[in-house]
C-alpha cells in the first residue's frame, strides 16, 4: 500500500510543503500497444506521491505533467534543493490540491528523461539505448500506461485527473478514454489542439536540436555527445512563448547588462543573458531525443479528428464534471482555445465550469501563484472531495479566500 | 432566494435546461438543480460570482453578455433567465433577440425605473433615483440601460414577442394588489417571461 512518503519533520521545509519525496519505480510487463502501431514489450514508470490513499481508495488525484516536467510536481528531493517540484503552488496541504485529503500521484510519462522508459532506457531487442528509435508516443498512450499505474496502486477511479498545458491534454483524453474512472477534470491553460502557429514554434525548436552536429541522427549518447546546442535554442524559442510580451517587457525591458552598447553580437541585452541562461540550464539536465518525442505528442493531440473535427462528439463519452481554466496573457493557449473546449463541452451537454485568469504572465501563470486561480481551483478540489464523501481536513481552512 | 428569483423558480418547469446569463453566484440553479432535476449553465463576469457557482458545483462560464450569444445553438435550451442585467448591457434588445434564438422562452427582471419612488426621485426632488434596486449613483451605475415596466411591453411588442406572464416585486416581496393593477407605478422589479409568437 502507497504511504505518504512525506518527512515533514524537517523545520527548514515550509509548513505547507509536502515535504521530502523519494520517486518510486513500477516495473510493467505486459505489452504496450501504442497508437504509432508499435508496442512496448515492457517498461517502468517513475512516479511520486502526496498524502495517504483511503482505505476506500476513494480519494486519489492524478497530476498529468506538461512538456518539460516530470514526476516531481511538490515537496523536495533534498532538504537543500533550491527549488521544490514545480507544481508545489498548489499541491500541499492547505493548498488547492489539499494532501490532508487527497493522494496524489504524479507520473514521468513514458518517452521522458527523468526515469521512466524513454530514448536513454535500453531497447531490449537491441540492447542498445533507444535513442531515436524510441516511438513515438501520443498523450493516449500516456493515458494507457497511467490507468495501468492506477491498477497497479488499486485505483479503480481517480477523484480528480489534473493538469495544464501538455497535461490538461492527457486530462482530455482521460475523460474520453476512460469515462468511468475520472470523477473530476480540471484541465488548465490547455488546448483541443495545437494551431498551425503552435507546430510551427514546435518544428523551429525540432529542426534546432536535429540540425545540431552533435545530435549525430539522435545517437548522440552512443557518440559520447550531447547536442546542447541544439536544446538550447528549442528552449529559448519554447521560452519566449510561454512568457507575455508585457511579462518579458516588465522583467527585462531593454535592460542592458552594462551601460555601453558594444555594437558587437555578444550578450547585451538583459533578456538575452536570461534566455541563454535558461537554454544552457535546461540544455544540461533534459533529453534531446524527449523534447522531439514531446513535441510530436503536442502536434497530434486532436481528438475531434477522427470524428471529422467534431469536438462534442469526440468529448460524448465523458461523464465527468470539467474546470477549465485559462490566463488572459497566454497567447501559447490563449483563453479563445479554452473556450473552444468549452462550447464543445457545453454542446455536448456536459458539466462544465470555465474561467479567464487575469495574469500578465503568459502561459508559465498555470504553474505560479495567484489568489483568484487558487481560490476557483480550490473551490473544485472541494467539490470533489464532497462528492467522493472525503472527511474534512484536520485543519480547518477558510472556505474560500476573497481576492 | 430574492424576490424575483422565487417566482423565476416557480416559472421554470421540471427537467428543464436552460441558460442563465448573470448567473451571479448560482443559487437559483442550484436550487432549480436540487429541487427541480433542472440542467444547464449560468454565464457570469464577476470572479466572485464564479467562483462561488463552482463551489456549489454549478456550470458556469465566464462570458460577457456584451459579447452575445453566438456561441450557443439555436432552439438548445427550454428557457433563457436573465435577471438584473438587460439594463446594464449595451443593447438590450439584440440580446432579447438573441435569448429567443437560443430557447422558446425567456424569462427577464430588471428594475422598473417607473417605480413611484423613483419617480418621487426625479420628478419632484430632481435627483436621479437612488434605491434598493438601483443602489448605485449616476456616475458609477453599471445600469446604462434603464427602462420601464411599460417600455419593455413596447419593445416585446415591436419584436413581435407574446408576453406569457408578467409580474413584479417590491422590496423582498412579491408585489401586493396595487402593483399587479398598476405594475408599471407599484412594480419595483420588473419581471416578464415572453415567447416567440407562434
Amino acid at each position: 500500500m502507497p504511504d505518504s512518503h512525506s518527512a515533514n519533520t524537517d523545520s527548514q521545509l515550509p509548513p505547507d510543503s509536502v515535504g521530502l519525496i523519494t520517486p518510486e519505480t513500477a516495473r510493467f510487463d505486459t505489452p504496450l500497444a501504442l497508437a504509432c502501431g508499435k508496442t512496448l514489450s515492457a517498461y517502468d514508470l517513475v512516479y511520486e506521491t502526496y498524502g495517504t490513499l483511503n482505505a476506500e481508495r476513494t480519494n486519489a488525484v492524478l497530476v498529468c505533467h506538461a512538456l518539460s516536467g516530470h514526476h516531481h510536481a511538490a515537496g523536495y528531493h533534498h532538504p537543500d534543493d533550491r527549488k521544490p517540484g514545480w507544481w508545489d503552488a498548489y499541491i500541499g496541504p492547505g493548498k488547492p490540491v489539499d494532501t490532508q485529503r487527497f493522494f496524489v500521484i504524479s507520473v514521468n510519462n513514458l518517452g521522458g528523461c527523468h526515469g521512466s522508459t524513454g530514448p536513454l532506457s535500453h531497447n531490449p531487442d537491441t540492447g542498445r539505448l533507444w535513442g531515436p528509435d524510441f516511438p513515438v508516443v501520443t498523450v493516449s498512450d500516456w493515458v494507457h500506461s497511467q490507468a495501468r499505474l492506477a491498477d497497479r496502486l488499486g485505483i479503480e477511479r481517480f477523484a480528480a485527473v489534473i493538469g495544464g498545458s501538455l497535461g490538461g491534454m492527457q486530462v482530455m483524453q482521460w475523460s474520453i478514454d476512460y469515462p468511468k474512472r475520472i470523477a473530476n477534470a480540471a484541465v488548465i491553460a490547455a488546448t483541443p489542439k495545437l494551431s498551425a502557429q503552435n507546430i510551427a514554434f514546435n518544428e523551429v525548436a525540432r529542426q534546432a536540436i536535429r540540425s545540431d552536429p552533435d545530435f549525430a541522427d539522435g545517437w548522440y549518447a552512443e557518440h559520447g555527445s550531447v547536442p546542447k546546442r541544439g536544446l538550447k535554442l528549442a528552449r529559448m524559442v519554447g521560452h519566449i512563448t510561454y512568457l507575455s510580451a508585457d511579462a518579458m517587457g516588465s522583467k527585462f525591458g531593454r535592460d542592458l547588462r552594462s551601460d555601453d552598447l558594444h555594437f558587437g553580437f555578444g550578450v547585451e541585452f538583459q533578456v538575452e543573458s536570461y534566455l541563454r541562461y535558461q537554454g544552457d540550464t535546461f540544455s544540461s539536465s533534459f533529453d534531446a531525443n524527449t523534447y522531439l518525442l514531446m513535441t510530436k505528442a503536442l502536434d497530434y493531440f486532436d481528438p475531434a479528428a477522427e470524428y471529422s473535427g467534431d469536438l462534442a462528439q469526440a468529448l460524448a463519452p465523458a461523464q465527468c464534471p470539467f474546470l477549465v481554466l485559462s490566463f488572459s496573457s497566454d497567447w501559447r493557449f490563449p483563453p479563445s482555445r479554452s473556450r473552444e473546449l468549452v462550447d464543445a463541452l457545453i454542446h455536448a451537454g456536459k458539466r462544465v465550469c470555465s474561467a479567464i485568469i487575469d495574469s500578465p504572465y503568459g502561459h508559465d501563470a498555470f504553474l505560479l501563484p495567484e489568489p483568484r486561480y487558487q481560490a476557483i481551483f480550490s473551490a473544485f478540489m472541494q467539490r470533489a472531495a464532497q462528492a467522493a464523501e472525503l472527511a474534512a481536513p484536520p485543519t480547518a481552512q477558510p472556505e474560500e479566500s476573497q481576492p | 432566494m430574492r424576490a424575483d428569483l422565487n417566482i423565476i423558480y416557480d416559472w421554470v418547469a421540471p427537467n428543464a435546461h436552460v441558460l442563465d446569463l448573470a448567473c451571479g453566484d448560482g443559487v437559483l440553479l442550484e436550487t432549480l438543480a436540487r429541487d427541480k432535476g433542472v440542467t444547464g449553465y449560468g454565464l457570469e463576469i464577476d470572479p466572485d460570482g464564479i467562483t462561488r457557482c463552482v463551489a456549489r458545483g454549478v456550470s458556469v462560464i465566464e462570458h460577457n453578455l456584451d459579447d452575445g450569444l453566438a456561441s450557443f445553438s439555436d432552439q438548445s435550451y427550454d428557457q433563457v433567465i436573465m435577471t438584473q442585467a438587460l439594463q446594464a448591457l449595451r443593447r438590450p434588445d439584440k440580446m432579447l433577440h438573441e435569448m429567443l434564438r437560443v430557447a422558446d422562452e425567456g424569462i427577464i427582471t430588471f428594475p422598473n425605473f417607473a417605480y413611484w419612488r423613483h419617480r418621487v426621485h426625479l420628478g419632484l426632488r430632481g435627483y436621479m433615483p437612488v434605491s434598493k434596486s438601483l443602489p448605485h449613483a449616476w456616475y458609477d451605475t453599471p445600469n446604462i440601460h434603464l427602462s420601464t415596466f411599460n417600455d419593455f411591453e413596447h419593445l416585446c411588442r415591436d419584436q413581435g414577442l407574446v408576453i406569457v406572464d408578467r409580474a413584479v416585486g417590491v422590496g423582498n416581496h412579491r408585489g401586493h394588489w396595487t402593483s399587479r393593477l398598476w405594475p408599471n407605478l407599484f412594480g419595483e422589479i420588473a419581471i416578464f417571461r415572453v415567447r416567440r409568437r407562434a
